[in-house]
């Protein structure tokens, strides 16, 4: 029999520690799948965050680190410039992303670091139990914003793509979804745009991944998902937001 | 020795860290030390290595972080409230067991404080500053050409043990000129990528750089790695200089600056047939207790000397370890005390001996 799809070789053979129904795993996957593809493993420098991701090392098999909460692009800024060769991505959550590294983030972005970064936007901090993160919806009930994020309590949620595309150093912004088989598909081209885009040399590199959090969603594995396409996308977009020469 | 040149503390420490093989700077702009980044960003070009400006010292500890996860030289330098801000990945570091350099050219504090020299942030550098139980190696130069020579030192001791050194410097130091001699280049072609570091796996298995263990016993286990390493560096590089202690009955501390000054004031006293001497620590941590412990029944009394409120009196009645009186006299706010002020602090502990 002719093996048409296999697990990639640098993917765990082993449990993920997630919540039954968790995309990261999914975003895992598709990160494996286009390392090997684009031959990338062996340089591969992954920088995981806290969060639930954390133990990401334990499942894609490349060196590997695990940042201060929030500084993973300023590690990653540290690694790629002394270490120009490595593939160096960052792998990141909302809280850890948009919440306490979004300084980090957005001048790593500015200076244009030949670095890659996932972005999980699950609206909520999920390893510490649900509480609001930047991207919360309003109105969204969260264990910090029991009443539904008021915009007069806790402001506008932040739309980390749309904001970053805005600056010069990027060289590929785009936001995509893990809610089905078509835009899991999407997701990872876009993914692979942005590994082209620092295995080019043209600038710092994003992917926003719309995820759910069925745990403290307190939902279903599928109803996480229907709300997605119910109430997230239409506040959170699909699409490119910024494609440099180059990149296509 | 090479070159000898009369230049600023600021930038001879800069000059020094490049001839000593760093490869890469990170860092942000603070008084009075300015002058290192700024050295650093016109020199670190000229000689093919890189220099990069962070957006704050929370940015710039956490690229010193993932720099020295690669094995490469690497080093930033700040003043006291930089440093504070740098806390949180001093201890990352400290437990991800990566080595790199840190110069904090201290200032007056607390808070935004002035820019004039002060030694307030001893505590900070050797009890480790951040959260948990790590150390980090402290050296304290007292003249530019030690500060200079530390740095090569600082570099190796830091790759040596997997350990961030801290040159705790001062606005002082940041700010004199002297002539300096810089020691030889350290050829940077020669330095290898050491087996740990995080570059891409290759053919190898994968390499990790990770400060936490989510179970007690795993972070227990690296704690007490941690501790082991600790107690070898406690044994082997404890550094001081003795100033006139062959017969010495009288016995001044200080760490730095104030006791580049406190040379003069153990030579007023000579001049006056007391025997004083001076115990310089060089290591601050690990601080040599037990040269302390030695001179404890010789000397009638020690007077430790400090820009600050006495946090090394801590570590030298410690040493003393109550067999004789350990005065002290400190200045604060960026106020560098002078010999005479000091002969006289003396003169009045002598009165009440
Ligand atoms: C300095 C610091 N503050 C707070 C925390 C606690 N903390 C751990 S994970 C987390 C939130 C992570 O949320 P997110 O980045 O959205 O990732 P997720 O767990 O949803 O994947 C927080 C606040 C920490 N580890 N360090
Ligand atoms: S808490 Fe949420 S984000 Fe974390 S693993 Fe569970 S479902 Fe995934």
């Amino acid at each position: 029999m002719k093996l048409i799809y296999k697990a990639p070789d640098s993917f765990a053979k082993k449990q993920t520690t997630y919540c039954p129904g968790c995309p990261h795993g999914v975003a895992h996957r598709i990160v494996a799948e286009l390392l090997e593809e684009l031959d990338l493993v062996k340089k591969a420098v992954i920088v995981w965050p806290v969060g639930c991701s954390v133990f990401g090392y334990d499942f894609i098999d490349t060196d590997a680190t695990v940042a201060a909460h929030g500084r993973a692009c300023a590690m990653a800024t540290g690694i790629k410039r002394a270490h120009p060769e490595s593939f160096v991505l960052t792998y990141q959550g909302d809280g850890d992303l948009a919440s306490i590294g979004m300084t980090e983030t957005v001048h790593a972005a500015a200076r244009g670091e030949l670095i890659t970064t996932i972005f999980i936007n699950n609206g909520n901090f999920g390893m510490t139990g649900g509480q609001m993160a930047p991207t919360t919806l309003v109105g969204q009930v969260t264990t910090t914003s029991p009443y539904g994020r008021k915009p007069e309590v806790n402001g506008f949620p932040i739309h980390v793509s749309e904001m970053l595309a805005t600056l010069d150093g990027p060289a590929y912004i785009a936001r995509a979804s893990l809610d089905s088989p078509q835009h899991i598909n999407q997701a990872k081209n876009f993914i692979r745009k942005a590994f082209k885009a620092q295995i080019l040399g043209l600038g710092y590199s994003l992917v926003e991944l719309v995820s759910t959090c069925p745990t403290n969603w307190k939902m279903t594995p599928v109803e996480a998902l229907e709300r997605v396409r119910r109430e997230v996308l239409p506040v959170f977009p699909i699409g490119e937001f910024r494609v440099v020469k180059g990149v296509e | 020795m090479g070159e000898r040149l009369l230049m600023k503390g600021a930038e001879a420490l800069a000059e020094a860290a490049i001839r000593a093989g760093a490869q890469i700077f990170f860092g942000y702009p603070i008084t009075p030390q300015n002058e290192s980044p700024e050295y650093f960003s016109r020199r670190m070009p000229e000689v093919g290595r890189t220099y990069v400006q962070a957006e704050s010292e929370v940015a710039a500890i956490n690229m010193v972080y993932g720099a020295a996860s690669t094995g490469t030289r690497v080093i930033t330098t700040s003043s006291s409230p930089g440093i504070s801000l740098m806390q949180e990945g001093f201890s990352y570091i400290g437990n991800s067991n990566v080595p790199c350099v840190i110069v904090n050219v201290m200032r007056g504090g607390p808070g935004l404080g002035n820019i004039a020299p002060a030694q307030a942030d001893y505590f900070q550098a050797t009890k480790g500053g951040g959260h948990g139980d790590y150390h980090s190696i402290v050296l304290a130069p007292h003249t530019l050409q030690e500060e200079c020579d530390l740095m090569y030192d600082a570099f190796e001791l830091a790759e040596k043990y997997r350990i961030m050194v801290v040159m705790l410097s001062d606005g002082l130091l940041g700010q004199m000129m002297e002539p300096v001699e810089f020691k030889d280049w350290v050829d940077v072609s020669k330095l290898k990528t050491p087996d740990w570091a995080i570059v891409g796996k290759g053919d190898r298995p994968r390499n990790l750089v990770s400060s936490f263990d989510l179970s007690p016993e795993g972070l227990e286990k690296m704690n007490l790695d941690l501790q082991e390493k600790y107690k070898k560096i406690q044994e082997n590089e404890v550094r001081y200089e003795l100033y006139k202690m062959d017969d010495a009955e009288y016995v001044l501390t200080g760490f730095g600056t104030v006791a580049r000054i406190m040379k003069t004031t153990v030579n007023m006293l000579r001049e006056k047939g007391i025997k004083a001497g001076l115990i310089r620590p060089i290591t601050v941590w690990p601080f040599p207790y037990k040269v302390f412990e030695d001179f404890a029944d010789k000397a009638k009394f020690f007077l430790d000397v400090e820009m600050n409120e006495g946090q090394m009196l801590e570590d030298v009645k410690l040493g003393v370890n109550g067999k004789k009186p350990v005065q002290f006299y400190g200045r604060f706010g960026g106020i560098v005390p002078t010999a005479e002020e000091i002969y006289k602090a003396f003169k009045l502990h002598m009165g009440g001996c």
